[in-house]
């Protein structure tokens, strides 16, 4: 059972073959037991889901379910969920119970699905690794036969690990600077960042308000499709949300792809890409050319300053973002500060780990008189021109394709102890948050036994086109079927 | 480019985080390679470039002016750190 | 050493919306600490602001009140600092592109003349709650701060004036001149008290005629135009003394002590905060349209500078007594109902700002809170004109009303007996005997080459005169009757 896609326990739930109460028993059994080597949960919510599968039951007999009625997923911890503990992986909110849910949480509610937990993450969603946790770092179940103890990539690495290891079908996500690719392409999962605006940000805490992204990490394009179906629409409390009309994701999966016309940026294909793993993207491109496609080279021009305007641009919005963590009203509070001040500082050096403080403090200075212009001001100029790339490109090619990664996932501690190293993990994937168009990695093949993934770079609101590229990409490949031991 | 420890001192303060000396050593070394990453950004032509604060080309939207909130003051301050009388306490400004 | 003063002021008026700028919150003044602050107001986690139509809708109709530019695309920054009051750590305002531009009010001054002040600009951004520094202590014995939110996220605009102002009468004709414009508006309910309208004033002193500006300071948080009056001579006092002993002024943040006159600095310039200032990246651009414009434009009421010419034309009131009845849309209303009721606009006039106004300040009550109507006066008003009770006793039936011992004006004048007598075969008998009894006086005034000291004497007969009628005697005859008689 815990092998099936979502739509597949869906269709066994409508059929009655089992009970959404039934399902989810055995799924946190599964859970309990597998998520001791793996550390993808950072709570496992049973009572609350074993409740919500017994509604989803007398919902789906009374005739009103969804596709999602009863079926189990998880929720990233970035999410808010009522009454549920939401620490983002820090101590800072470690004891943080909102008593108001995140619009994507309301969403799944009212579609009836059954939440197992909260998933670990990157502290405030700062890190490509899943190291950076305060309930400890999520382990990639690939590798993990072999006595290896690998990421899952960052910072949605415990959805990833969690969707990898089968523990749930999908769980949702966030992606601010590739924290739903870099862990799907890591993990050997699907996943799907949408365009900014398409998800509610409501209630999900933020990390970079101009780039952050809820999104989908499901084991298929199919189950994605399923997830944004239930996840993207306009949001009165997000005024970045767009009053949009949302399609039906999974009705245009089979569309054939005929025509479709990839690029792919010699900038991503250039000197330093390791040859293993082109190897592999170019082999799944020319599955796409089989399928009818065809492929041109464009350009970026401005790729190579993606990762300097990211790293300038994401820390500003952070460090103004997690001012509001200051002890006085919710979260952590040192012990006995003797006047506001020690209050203020001892409770953010306590609270915050060594990457988030690193991050608060590159933003503050660089939107500090004197840096202001020099930073701030001119990674957002560099930001349009990057910008402007995707723009251009688009006018030739329908999807870009890159790999998602440099390289397959690396053992914990690699690079943790070195901020650059792991910030050159998003080389693929930030430009894209940048410009605030959609992507999605797929499962593409293996390098030594570890997954990587293909990136499709899509133009604003191509959710569906993405979808359909993946989706007749898996018709014709299993990768996304390969299962760690 | 390299970040002194005082720059260090001055951005902690205004981030309200205490850093101690050898905290600051660590972070001259981090922050200086991550300026040195960013610093690139000097290489790009941006004149006559428009900063971009924002992905989509899009307006704000209002909201009528109707109350929609009710009191949930119990709800919140029951995960409050100190609270007395409805209201939060933080310690005493000292200025 | 002879100065020029040179003072700008920075005005918070808070919007009389009915929620935050950024949340469905209730803005309702006097609520139980923190019933009135919902998740974005506490910037809890993941929260979001929604911006409010009403607060563009009144700050566009202030900016075509001062004669302002409206910014078409204004966007909202982020100020980040850290202070208990204000929960995200940032307060959002409005920096690079406010939604008013540069515009101008023109104040009357006592000399007569009139002066234009220009408006820098004025921008919205949300207001922070309150820190109450009461008997707290945590469980060490630690003072505590408490902290009460139901303010955080009322929409303010912060109006920005050039600094065109040369002394304390200019700046409170202005304070009061904008607290006019606000509250005819209706986009303030200018309750000072209550903080609905605060003042930083800015301050620099320069040798007279030079045209180098001094170093200036900023005294933050008055909230009354007394208060403001004070602070500005208190601190140009202190930057006179200290110039002329050869010092120099540090340019800071004051704190003046309305109640002991005494200021402190708040902070200096080298202490001031790097406010870091982006743009909100949770907040689109807004883009104010012509119909809007339009929209704000048809719906703005009469201001004080239109409703001053139109009671010099209706009532034929002076400029000075027009403008001052103008200049408050409460007390304007208040005037016109004792004018339409009284007839004699000019002595409704008069009672309003004498009376009237005296008894408000005295009792620090705002128009609103008056215990008399203006129909009230008006009817007072009434029984003065036609005669029916002296100036006397005309104070003493405004005493009964406002004690609201009686709401009716004739009602009073009957059981008090302040009914004059004007019956002047009456009166002329009085006199007679009075005369009759007084032959001396008679003969000192018959003597008396002096008209003044004529008129003095004629005052001393009055009492017993009034004495003879009760009280109840026309003092207007009565003076008359005698002139005649004596004179005769």
């Amino acid at each position: 059972m815990h092998n099936k896609s979502v739509a597949e326990l869906s269709r066994e739930l409508e059929s009655g073959k089992i009970s959404s109460v039934e399902l989810t028993r055995e799924y946190l059994g599964r859970l309990k037991k597998e998520d001791e080597q793996l550390n993808s949960f950072i709570s496992i919510t049973e009572e609350q889901a074993l409740a919500d599968a017994h509604a989803a039951d007398e919902q789906r007999a009374a005739g009103k379910a969804t596709p999602w009625t009863g079926v189990p997923f998880a929720h990233k911890d970035i999410f808010c969920t009522n009454g549920v503990a939401t620490t983002c992986g820090s101590k800072m909110l470690a004891n943080f119970v909102p008593p108001y849910d995140a619009t994507v949480t309301e969403n799944f509610r009212q579609a009836g699905a059954v939440c197992l937990g909260k998933t670990n993450m990157d502290e405030f969603a700062m890190g490509s690794s899943t190291e950076s946790s305060y309930f400890g770092a999520t382990t990639n179940p690939w590798g993990l036969s072999r006595g290896e103890k690998r990421v899952p990539g960052g910072s949605s690495g415990g959805s990833a690990a969690a969707v990898a290891a089968r523990l749930v079908p999908a769980a949702t996500a966030t992606d601010t600077g590739g924290s739903i690719r870099q862990p799907a392409a890591l993990c050997g999962v699907t996943g799907l960042k949408p365009t900014y605006g398409r998800v509610s940000r409501y209630g999900m805490i933020a990390f970079a308000s101009s780039l952050d992204q809820g999104g989908a990490l499901a084991r298929s394009a199919e189950d994605a499709a399923l997830m944004l179906n239930v996840m993207a629409g306009f949001d009165p409390k997000d005024s970045t949300s767009l009053e949009r009309e949302v399609p039906d994701y999974t009705a245009t999966l089979n569309e054939p792809l005929k025509g479709l016309r990839i690029g792919l940026p010699k900038e991503y294909f250039a000197g330093n890409l390791d040859s293993a793993m082109e190897q592999q993207v170019r082999s799944a491109i020319r599955e796409y050319e089989k399928l009818g496609a065809t492929v041109k080279e464009v350009s970026l021009p401005h790729a190579n300053l993606a990762i300097a305007a990211y790293y300038v641009i994401a820390p500003a919005e952070a460090s103004a973002n997690l001012s509001r963590f200051d002890g006085a009203r919710y979260g952590y509070r040192c012990d006995d500060p003797k006047d506001l001040m020690d209050m203020y500082t001892r409770t953010r050096a306590e609270g915050f780990g060594a990457e988030v403080k690193r991050r608060i403090l590159v933003g503050t200075y660089a939107l500090s008189a004197g840096y202001f212009d020099a930073y701030y001001l001119k990674a957002q100029k560099v930001r349009r021109l990057i910008q402007q790339d995707f723009i251009d490109a688009f006018k030739e090619v329908d999807v870009l394709m890159s790999p998602t990664t440099p390289s397959p996932a690396f053992v914990q501690g690699e690079k943790s102890n070195d901020p650059v190293t792991m910030y050159l993990e998003d080389v693929f994937t930030v430009a894209i948050n940048l410009a605030g168009i959609p992507a999605m990695s797929v499962p593409a093949g293996f390098i030594d036994g570890l997954p990587v993934g293909l990136q499709i770079i899509g133009d604003y609101f191509s959710e569906a086109r993405l979808l359909n590229a993946a989706h007749q990409f898996q018709q014709v490949t299993d990768w996304h079927q390969r299962e760690p031991q | 480019m390299t970040i002194s420890r005082e720059d260090i001192e001055k951005v902690a303060v205004l981030a309200r985080i205490r850093v101690d000396d050898e905290q600051v050593s660590a972070l001259e070394k981090d922050l200086g390679n991550i300026l040195d990453l960013v610093d690139q950004l000097s290489a790009a032509d941006t004149d006559s470039v428009e900063p971009m604060a924002h992905p989509l080309n899009a307006v704000q939207r209002l909201r009528a002016d109707e109350v929609t909130e009710t009191d949930q003051r119990e709800a919140f301050q029951a995960i409050a750190p100190a609270t007395e009388n409805g209201l939060y306490l933080v310690p005493r400004v000292i200025e | 050493m002879q100065w020029d003063i040179v003072i700008g002021l920075e005005i918070h008026v808070q919007l009389a919306t009915r929620t935050k700028i950024f949340s469905g919150s209730s803005t309702a003044y006097g609520a139980e600490p923190n019933t009135q602050a919902n998740a974005v107001d506490l910037a809890m986690p993941g929260t979001l602001p929604v911006p409010n139509e009403q607060a563009f809708r009144y700050a566009v109709m202030f900016g075509l009140a001062v004669n302002a530019e409206i910014e078409r695309r204004s966007v909202f920054e982020r100020k980040n600092y850290f202070y208990p009051d204000l929960p995200k750590g940032y307060q959002t305002t409005q920096l690079e592109r406010p939604i008013v531009g540069p515009g101008y009010v023109d104040i009357d001054l006592a000399n007569g003349k009139s002066k234009r002040v220009r408006i820098h600009h004025a921008h919205l951004e949300e207001d922070a709650g309150k820190s109450l520094h009461d008997s707290f202590y945590d469980e060490l014995g630690h003072g505590m701060t408490g902290i009460d939110l139901n303010r955080a996220g009322t929409p303010l605009i912060e109006v920005v004036t050039e600094p065109d102002m040369t002394n304390a009468e200019e700046a409170v004709a202005f304070a009061k001149k904008l607290h006019g414009i606000v509250t005819s508006l209706g986009i303030c309910d200018g309750d000072m008290s209550q903080g609905s309208m605060r003042f930083d004033v800015n301050i620099s002193l320069k040798p007279k005629g030079s045209e180098t500006l001094g170093t200036r300071t900023e005294t933050k948080n008055l909230n009354s135009f007394r208060f403001m009056e004070q602070a500005i001579a208190h601190e140009v006092e202190r930057q006179m003394d200290i110039l002329e002993d050869g010092g120099t002024i540090v340019q800071e943040t004051r704190l003046y002590n309305g109640d002991r006159d005494e200021s402190r600095s708040m902070r200096t310039k080298e202490e001031a905060n790097d406010y870091r200032y982006f743009p909100c990246p949770d907040l689109l651009p807004v883009e104010i349209d012509d119909a809007f414009i339009d929209e704000a434009r048809n719906s703005l009421p009469e201001l004080p500078d239109a409703r001053k010419a139109r009671f010099m034309e209706q009532y034929s009131l002076n400029d000075y007594d027009a403008g001052l009845l103008a200049g408050d849309s409460r007390l304007a209303a208040f005037f016109e109902a004792a004018a339409e009721r009284g007839k004699d606009a000019k002595l409704a006039a008069n009672w309003v700002q004498g009376e009237f106004s005296a008894r408000l300040n005295a009792e620090e009550k705002s128009v609103d809170d008056s215990p008399i109507s203006g129909a009230q006066l008006g009817d007072l008003v009434v029984r003065i004109a036609d005669n029916t009770i002296s100036s006397a006793g005309a104070k003493k039936v405004f005493e009964a009303l406002w004690a609201g011992e009686n709401d009716n004006v004739d009602a009073i004048i009957d059981a008090k007996g302040l009914k004059q007598v004007s019956d002047t075969g009456e009166l002329e008998k009085m006199v007679d005997e009075v005369l009759a009894s007084m032959p001396d006086q008679v003969a000192q005034y018959q003597q008396e080459s002096d008209p003044k000291k004529q008129k003095k004497m004629l005052g001393g007969l009055m009492g017993p005169l009034m004495k003879a009628s009760k009280g109840q005697g026309n003092p207007k005859l009565f003076n008359e009757i005698l002139v005649r008689k004596l004179g005769g």
